[in-house]
């Protein structure tokens, strides 16, 4: 086994998080989300065609990755975590990306 | 604590319970993860009991055209029982549930799973959801008669009881998940100190593997068979035609996870293969890496090729083409475990035991069913064998030769560490051969007539086919003659006070061997520290091989 | 007792990381509706766009600010507990229940007007409707139905930890019970952060 195997294997074991996120830093971040809502609700008001939903999940993803990392702690997380939810949204876009080669094809 | 556990050394699991009752109280309400295991393997061991005896009634409504024992009515139902217990209560459970509870935490160095509430909460579940799929045979409007896959538009229409079925399947997903979450966590936790990833047993990478499965794909089929659910309660327009839905959408989201759940069925069943080869070939495994990142392989190559289960009906040529490519990626991280075993066992000291025979017949209905798979994976020749007993004839090697005989492996491998003691192992030779005579006597002529042309599922045949099903149905007699004696060795090989089983009966290395038979309550009174390799033979190997 | 009591070993580690695995399967959970909202969006795109237009943006716009106040104040209720302000907890998480009030008072009238109006599963208004909207409206009403019931079992998780704070079972160096409920209620959120543009701002 090697030396960096052992490490990781040491901080899976004894890592506890003690990270405390300030009352401001939510509120900031919550400030941010409110933006983000504001701009995808006026947003969906111009016509941008099919770029119009590319925006809104966009705009959506964004505001999922500040609740994820912040309001979920994710960022202050081990990387098990992490690498955890790749797999995890990995997972989904493969189902709905070999769904769509079906559909978005002549049938 | 501690001196408490020294006084009481004597006492194995089923002596000293985790809770204040006594008699069945103690058994209900526990949280040891091995009294689990084994309420795991007589709750699963009575649901394939009764599912047997339904594929035993189709196979004699089959002896012969015509009607012969049973209404073409009660012939569906039957078919969908059969399929529902062995698939939702016996094969995805089996291996995982029972011997991956009761073995995983003390292969690991543990005394018990991470959340161990939450594991007697996902038997509960799997008993809930058993009883309503076999209680949805006596309601009015009898069991459902759709098939295992609950096919939209007739599930939505039927007046048989789907509801009650589909809730079944969804809480036993329910039951899985919460095993898989638990493993998961467990694995990733509770590893004693020095087992790394790559000093544990391929058991445990298969399991971890599986449990990744269970969790990211079971919810699909959760939701989906709610989805069906709710469209017959409220009449919800989601995939019924009538309503602008889409039928072969349905498809898609049951075979994302029915695909994979195949490999929640075979991947703990290679790991057990993986375990008992080195043991009773008395070798290091050879190529544990490439086994243990090929359990990774199978899980990852397994979700992207779940459209080859409906290639006949009318998706796009893109996707088909994809789908077709991508399921033959598949057989190269099996067929690496294939050939790892068959290395091990080269130039090994071969002692043939029970479990080793079983483990063989594992190959041997493995690799049939696997190449049986690449050719229904070509698409002009899946054309031709789609919807025919070529079919049946495929799943059955792979779920029944392969999967049922990894539990069959796993069950005479690791009775003597649940039990305490030894069955007879002449018999249990005796009910192996009679079991694989059986099997493949049952099996395959059923690919013979399914390239003939022979339908699945249908309640009657022409009379050319007459001889194949006749042949079918006698080797479903030898199948059960020997599963009446497998089973009748074991119950009184349980029941043996005489043949007391050593601590390792086998000469097997990993951790289950160096605790005593049967464990006691918390495994281990210290947790081991991990210093060698799971199957470290080196000590029976001549010098200058295979020493790491 | 003869019984040895087994010890469950505490890991406040991997109580988290159960959780969040559990949160994948409610994920894929939801998935599994995405994708077949995706799907008949992409077959109907114009009966989608037309049926969203009964929406009240508005009401969906006020449980979008809602929901993200609630996730704001069920955030810092953990922070108030790790620094020991037990009062300032469960006043955060009471008011994050009442957030949970108010996005469910708000469905049932938006719910009320659609039914009122004639439009719910199987109702003859909808069945007279193109095939693109009545798949619409079905996924409409299951996708945020099985939301409010996400909804409705965060809020009995967290009355559950208002107890637990109360008692002190949950304090300052044991509030994973808190962290996790925080977790799933985090979760009840992303799902909206989704559902709402694709249900109410296809204009």
């Amino acid at each position: 086994m090697t030396n960096s195997e052992q490490h990781t294997e040491h901080s899976e074991h004894h890592t506890e998080h003690k990270h405390i996120v300030e009352y401001g830093k939510y509120l900031f971040i919550w400030l941010g989300l409110l933006a983000l809502t504001g701009i995808t609700v006026s947003a969906a008001g111009i016509n941008l065609g099919n770029w119009t939903i590319v925006l809104a999940l966009v705009i959506a993803s964004v505001k999922s990755l500040l609740v994820l990392s912040i309001f979920m702690h994710l960022k202050f997380e081990d990387k098990v975590f992490k690498i955890f939810v790749w797999v995890a949204m990995l997972t989904f876009a493969i189902f709905i990306f070999f769904t769509f080669l079906d559909y978005s094809f002549i049938r | 604590m501690n001196t408490q556990a020294k006084v009481t050394e004597e006492k194995n699991f089923f002596q000293q319970s985790t809770n204040k009752y006594t008699g069945i109280g103690s058994w209900l309400l526990t949280v040891d993860h091995k009294r689990i295991g084994i309420l795991y393997l007589f709750s699963m061991m009575t649901f394939f009991i009764v599912a047997v005896i339904f594929g035993f009634l189709i196979r004699l409504e089959l002896i012969a055209p015509g009607k012969t024992i049973m209404e073409p009515q009660t012939y569906n139902q039957l078919f969908t029982l059969h399929g529902i217990i062995m698939i939702f209560l016996f094969i995805i459970p089996g291996l995982p549930a029972v011997f991956g509870n009761f073995m995983l935490p003390i292969m690991i160095g543990a005394k018990d799973v991470i959340f161990p509430r939450l594991n007697l909460f996902s038997w509960y579940l799997f008993i809930a959801g058993g009883l309503i799929a076999v209680v949805s045979m006596f309601l009015p409007g009898g069991s459902a008669d759709t098939g295992w896959m609950f096919y939209v538009p007739y599930s939505i229409r039927t007046t048989t009881n789907v509801i009650p079925a589909l809730t079944a399947a969804f809480i036993l997903g329910f039951s899985s998940i919460l095993t898989g979450l638990n493993f998961i966590t467990t694995i990733h936790r509770m590893r004693a100190p020095g087992m790394s990833w790559f000093k544990m047993p391929l058991f445990i990478w298969s399991l971890y593997a599986t449990a990744w499965i269970q969790i990211l794909a079971t919810p699909i089929i959760g939701i989906t068979l709610l989805l069906v659910s709710i469209e017959r309660w409220f009449g919800v327009g989601i995939f019924d035609p009538a309503l602008g839905g889409d039928p072969i959408l349905y498809q898609h989201l049951f075979w994302i996870y029915s695909h994979p759940a195949v490999y929640i069925m075979i991947l703990p069943a290679m790991g057990m293969v993986s375990e008992i080869i080195p043991v009773f070939a008395r070798r290091t495994i050879f190529g544990y890496n490439f086994i243990a990142f090929s359990s990774i392989a199978i899980a990852f190559f397994g979700s992207l090729v779940w459209a080859h289960h409906m290639f006949t009906v009318g998706m796009s040529d893109t996707a088909m083409f994809v789908f077709s490519f991508l399921t033959f990626f598949v057989s190269i991280p099996s067929a690496i475990k294939v050939f790892n075993w068959v290395s091990t066992l080269y130039k090994g000291s071969i002692s043939a035991d029970p479990p080793l025979l079983y483990a063989l017949s594992f190959i041997f209905q493995f690799a049939i069913g696997g190449f049986t798979g690449l050719m229904i994976g070509v698409l002009s020749v899946n054309i031709h064998l789609q919807d025919t007993s070529f079919i049946v004839a495929h799943f059955h090697y792979v779920m029944f030769g392969s999967t049922g005989f990894g539990i069959f492996a796993a069950m005479h491998y690791w009775f003597p560490k649940m039990f305490g003691t030894m069955y007879n192992k002449k018999i249990a030779n005796w009910a192996w051969a009679i079991t694989t005579i059986g099997f493949n006597t049952l099996y395959f002529p059923m690919f013979i007539m399914g390239y003939l042309g022979m339908p699945r599922r249908y309640y009657d045949y022409l009379p050319e086919f007459h001889t194949y099903h006749l042949v079918s149905t006698i080797g479903s007699w030898i199948l059960i003659l020997g599963l009446i004696i497998m089973f009748a060795n074991l119950i009184k090989g349980m029941r043996n006070k005489k043949d007391v089983a050593p601590m390792n009966p086998w000469g097997g290395v990993t951790l289950e061997w160096k605790v005593p038979s049967p464990p006691p309550m918390e495994n281990f009174h210290e947790i081991p520290t991990v210093t060698t390799g799971p199957y470290d033979y080196s000590h029976y190997e001549l010098a200058g091989k295979e020493t790491k | 007792m003869s019984s040895v009591t087994h010890q469950i070993h505490r890991d406040d580690y991997g109580s988290r990381m159960g959780m969040w695995l559990f949160l994948f399967t409610e994920l894929i959970l939801f998935g599994g509706m995405f994708i077949v909202y995706a799907v008949y969006r992409f077959i109907h795109q114009q009966d989608f766009h037309l049926a969203a237009q009964e929406l009240n943006t508005t009401i969906g716009l006020l449980n979008t600010i809602i929901l993200l106040t609630s996730s704001m104040t069920m955030a810092m209720s953990i922070t108030a507990i790790q620094k020991g302000n037990k009062k300032l907890a469960i006043a955060l998480v009471i008011i994050t229940i009442l957030f949970a009030f108010g996005f469910m008072v708000n469905k049932y009238f938006e719910w009320s007007a659609k039914i009122h109006h004639g439009i719910y599963p199987g109702s003859p208004d909808l069945l007279s409707k193109p095939e693109g909207q009545i798949l619409y409206f079905g996924l409409y009403y299951v996708m945020t139905g099985l939301h409010a019931l996400h909804v409705i079992i965060g809020v009995t998780i967290l009355v559950f930890n208002v107890v637990y704070l109360w008692t002190g079972h949950t304090n300052s160096n044991y509030f994973v019970k808190l962290e996790n409920a925080g977790l799933y209620w985090h979760l009840v959120d992303l799902i909206w952060i989704f559902l709402f543009p694709l249900f109410y701002l296809i204009h």
